[in-house]
């Protein structure tokens, strides 16, 4: 049975203009051990997908259908109190600010400690020394002292770190991370991602690793999902993906970025402008966006079908017989 | 353009100093040294990429190069010809022109791209009647690929790509010769961003345009400059070719800012050896004495630590600001 199990899954948010089907049929499954890239550019459901795992919708949004499921238990539908066990327990998530989640007026140490108080049976004096022993795991130098500093006397980077301490203190089995470094310099970046990747092998958890950037899925997962539209039109590991894009986005993505090699090359990138939800086409979503579409992929969207093993794209060009 | 290397430069900064008074109480102030000391040539038709890490004062430099600071000290000289006093920079402000990095903050949401762009035209005085304002901006707006339909709407209307485009055709207005392009596409999705890059580098083909081309990006600076300026604690540290400065970083700082990079290619990825860097940027109010980067540097001597380094051609073209640049390389 596999860690996470998400099948089928609808997020809309129901808006004056109208519903936004932000997450649109999105299926994948998470191992013990793997970090799982999703990619994708802004607008395309990589953050709502995260927040529907978690149940953490803004008002607006609901889970139209589909299942989440934790080692084989359903968690759409299940009450806010099992959520609450579940949320920070045994899936964490950071986001791209900390500075939005971690609270201004208190130290350092009474948050990391309130987070281990109400995760594990640990007493105060264990919850001391466990914060102390996570900062020391993130390396935060001096942690004793920084536990009765106040967030405003970290840099963005320390910040970052300390909520990677704070997400891993209850030792969860997976943790979500969403743009954890986009806010930073790439010297810290690669600290970051480092730092990630270690605790990653030594606690044996997962990752779902959230980012726009390629270089960071490259560097950093096993396996790779490409979100459009709310949809997934591409997932496999991350050689498939770099090495034998089979979508059409995907290909588009790659060759607009630049690469060492492009310097004396112009990059190729995708004509036209990002999707409005508001206005789905009717067929592959991408269509409009296409160099290579053809009169089935404006008329129908294309399944997600197994182009190899472990690989799959939905893409009519794959079926393309000549 | 990687001709061009023999003729006048078309902009030479001299020992140009950006320093901020930050009032801090009743009587106390600090100085804030934001860039400190830094000079280099750009060539006419030529792209510098301009890096470091955030704070280390890019976007002063370009302001300051610009004339929208008043430079603390140093000197900015266009076309052979000094910066100073009024009449120039104003005839300057029109040959120098800026595009800046959030097409959503830079842009006023209650006017109209033809208003947006129109605006530089009629703040210089550059047409004469409707007629000739109107046809301007419409030749602008296809110089960038913005449909000529989209003139009477407002900026908030637009995609991020789209409202770069207006920055950009904004930029242009003047006809100038040189731009500063302040993180142009940083805000962008990758797709987006490599549409407006090639248009970066389009309109430079056509139009002869020098850039000074700041991003904190590495693979984007690399794709697009000619050589590359770095940026550490408001000093220029290391300034070389592109190809030489990535491929073989000579500063201490520099090797360890490439190695950062992840590179978009797994097996580089994995391959990739970082060189980590202890500590963290020193505040520019508290500059350490000698190399601003010996503080964590792997190399750093007690000589790093008393005398600051001066930025010195060590190979031919190649400027580094390192005691030690050719003995650890
Ligand atoms: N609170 C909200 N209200 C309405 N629409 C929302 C809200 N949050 C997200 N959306 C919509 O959902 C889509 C997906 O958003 P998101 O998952 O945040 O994208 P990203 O891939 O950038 O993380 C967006 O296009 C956005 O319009
Ligand atoms: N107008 C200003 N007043 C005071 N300090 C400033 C001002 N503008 C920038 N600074 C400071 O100068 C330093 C360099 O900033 P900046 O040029 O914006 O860096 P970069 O563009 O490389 O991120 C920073 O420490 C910043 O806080
Ligand atoms: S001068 Fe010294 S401290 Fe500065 S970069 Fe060179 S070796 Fe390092
Ligand atoms: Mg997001
Ligand atoms: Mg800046």
């Amino acid at each position: 049975m596999a860690l996470l199990e998400v099948t089928d899954l609808h997020t809309s948010f129901f808006t004056d203009a109208g519903e936004v089907k932000a997450v649109n049929g999105v299926s994948f499954t998470l191992e013990k051990n793997k970090v799982l890239g999703i990619v994708g550019e802004s607008g395309s459901g990589k953050s709502v997908t995260a927040y529907s795992i978690m149940q953490i919708l803004a008002k607006a949004g609901k889970i139209v259908s589909g299942s989440v499921k934790l080692d084989g238990e359903e968690l759409v539908g299940a009450p806010e109190s099992v959520m609450n066990k579940i949320r920070g327990n045994r899936i964490s998530i950071i986001f791209q600010d900390p500075m939005t989640s971690l609270n201004p007026t208190y130290t350092i140490g009474s948050q990391l400690m309130e987070a281990i108080l109400l995760h594990t049976g640990r007493n105060r004096k264990e919850a001391w020394e466990r914060a102390v022993e996570m900062l020391k795991l993130v390396n935060v130098n001096e942690p004793e002292k920084r536990m009765k500093q106040y967030p405003y006397e970290f840099s963005g980077g320390m910040r970052q770190r300390v909520m990677i301490a704070m997400a891993l203190a209850c030792e969860p089995d997976i943790l979500i991370a969403d743009e954890p470094t986009t806010a930073l310099d790439v010297t810290i970046q690669a600290g970051i991602l480092e730092l990630m990747k270690d605790i990653q092998k030594k606690e044996g958890m997962a990752i779902i690793m959230i980012t726009h950037d390629l270089g960071v899925v490259a560097q950093l997962c096993d396996e790779v999902i490409v979100m459009y539209a709310g949809g997934i039109c591409e997932k496999g590991t991350a050689d498939d993906i770099f090495y034998y894009p089979k979508h059409e986005y995907t290909k588009g993505l790659l060759s607009s970025i630049p690469t060492v090699d492009s310097e004396y090359e112009k990059l190729r990138p995708i004509a036209g402008t990002p999707i409005d939800l508001l206005n789905m086409p009717a067929g592959c979503p991408f269509a409009p966006r296409c160099e290579n579409a053809m009169k089935v992929c404006i008329r129908q969207a294309a399944p997600l079908e197994k182009v190899s093993e472990g690989h799959m794209a939905a893409c009519w060009m794959n079926q393309k017989k000549d | 353009m990687k001709d061009n290397q023999q003729t006048q430069p078309l902009l030479q900064v001299k020992n140009l100093k950006q320093y901020f008074q930050l009032n801090n109480g009743f009587f106390s102030t600090q100085v804030l040294k934001a860039v400190d000391d830094i000079s280099f040539d750009i060539n006419k038709g030529e792209t510098l990429g301009l890096v470091g890490e955030s704070g280390c004062g890019k976007t002063t430099a370009g302001r300051s190069i610009l004339q929208l600071y008043k430079p603390t000290a140093g000197e900015v000289i266009f076309d052979g010809k000094k910066i100073e006093g009024k009449a120039t920079i104003e005839a300057y402000r029109q040959k120098a022109t800026m595009v800046f990095q959030d097409p959503y903050s830079s842009l006023d949401p209650r006017m109209t791209v033809s208003d947006i762009i129109g605006e530089p035209l009629d703040v210089q005085n550059l047409v004469s009647n409707a007629a000739e304002r109107r046809e301007r901006i419409l030749d602008l707006m296809d110089k960038v690929g913005l449909n000529s339909e989209h003139a009477a709407r407002y900026a908030h209307e637009f995609s991020g790509g789209q409202r770069q485009r207006v920055g950009i055709a904004r930029a242009l207005a003047t006809k100038p010769e040189f731009i500063v392009c302040d993180e142009p596409v940083s805000a962008l999705d990758v797709s987006i961003q490599a549409q407006i890059i090639n248009m970066f580098e389009q309109l430079q083909e056509n139009m002869g345009l020098t850039y000074l081309f700041i991003a904190h990006d590495l693979l984007v600076v690399r794709h697009i400059s000619d050589r590359i300026a770095v940026m550490y604690l408001g000093h220029l540290v290391e300034l070389a070719d592109t190809d030489a400065i990535c491929d073989r970083p000579l500063h201490p700082y520099t090797r360890a800012l490439m190695s950062a990079v992840p590179m978009p290619d797994p097996k580089v990825a994995r391959a990739n050896k970082r060189i980590a860097l202890s500590g963290e940027i020193p505040s520019p109010l508290h500059a350490p004495k000698g190399c601003p980067f010996h503080t964590r540097c792997p190399h750093a001597t007690d000589a790093c630590k008393e005398s600051m380094p001066e930025l010195k051609e060590v190979e031919s073209g190649r400027l580094v600001a390192c005691h030690r640049a050719l003995e650890i390389n």
